[in-house]
């Protein structure tokens, strides 16, 4: 079964708050390895001329939203089979730095759906605004594919 | 050596550790991803795989490591990757990346982690704005 796009485009997913806290940052850059004091060590960044700990690039991400209970109830409301899909894509579009301490939230909504190989692959496009208040630091977007095999029957 | 931005100019690559089954259990606790693909090898099988793999996002994190190892995160504008194929348990990969393109004052690069056979697992793209470097800026390679 494939996705009906004008359902999806319609689609309201809730906000989700994030208040970024500085041990987790400290705990993303050991387990990334990131050696740049600036994204574990507040004296360092204040020295680099920031005013918190640097959120580093990819961490305000899709992947904060996995560990809520059901995350993929967006997808499977859709009837998507989760068994099926896959990561295929991510891209960031930054406008500015977040900081430890910044609460954000991400604005979520679907912007796409399309096929390729002849419906083999079915691409679904959902598209963050991270804000921080009214500013938008970050867009997100999450590209998942899903598998029909039946389709090459 | 140090090198200016241009056309052709590579980065450093980054050869990151062996993928291990702590590092992905660590992962998924720093990054919020939590599926068990990733963490637990019977669901992993379930799924139809021999065991667990990387999270996209993992990989994603190196090339963007391979990234603030050069430049200043302001700097980065835009930062995109594909995931081409699964990175296996205690595969070495090693990131890349090179200048494609200087235009407007905005520089393209070209990223890429690959395993040790040379396949390509992740292909990636970035958008570093020059005008926000610093005057002195070089890349070290």
């Amino acid at each position: 079964m494939y996705i009906d796009r004008s359902i999806a485009l319609e689609l309201k997913i809730a906000p989700m708050p994030f208040d970024i806290e500085r041990g987790r940052l400290r705990f993303f850059a050991e387990t990334v390895g990131l050696t740049d004091p600036i994204y574990f060590d507040v004296d360092a960044a204040r020295k680099a001329g920031h005013r918190d700990l640097v959120v580093p690039p990819t961490f305000l991400s899709n992947s904060l939203e996995l560990s809520l209970p059901d995350p993929f109830s967006w997808l499977a409301e859709l009837g998507v089979d989760l068994s099926k899909k896959t990561h295929a894509e991510q891209s960031f579009v930054y406008h500015n730095l977040a900081y430890a301490n910044d609460s954000v939230v991400f604005h979520r909504r679907i912007i796409d759906v399309y096929t390729k190989k002849g419906g083999e692959l079915e691409f679904v496009v959902k598209h963050t605004d991270v804000k921080r208040g009214d500013e938008t630091l970050i867009e997100c977007r999450f590209v998942s594919v899903i598998r029909h095999p039946e389709a090459l029957q | 050596m140090h090198q200016k931005l241009v056309k052709g100019t590579v980065l450093p690559s980054l050869q990151v550790d062996k993928i291990t089954r702590t590092q992905l259990a660590l992962f998924a606790g720093a990054s919020g991803d939590h599926q068990p693909t990733h963490l637990d090898i019977d669901a992993a099988r379930a799924k139809g795989y021999d065991d667990v793999f990387a999270h996209g996002m993992l990989s994603m994190a190196f090339l963007g490591r391979l990234l603030t190892k050069s430049f200043p995160q302001e700097s980065i504008r835009s930062f995109h990757a594909r995931f081409l194929a699964r990175v296996p348990l205690h595969s070495h990969p090693l990131c890349s990346g090179r200048v494609t393109d200087v235009e407007s004052g905005l520089a393209r690069l070209e990223l890429l982690m690959t395993l040790e056979d040379g396949t390509a697992v992740v292909r990636g793209e970035a958008l570093i704005d020059t005008l926000a470097l610093p005057p002195d800026f070089a890349v070290h390679s």
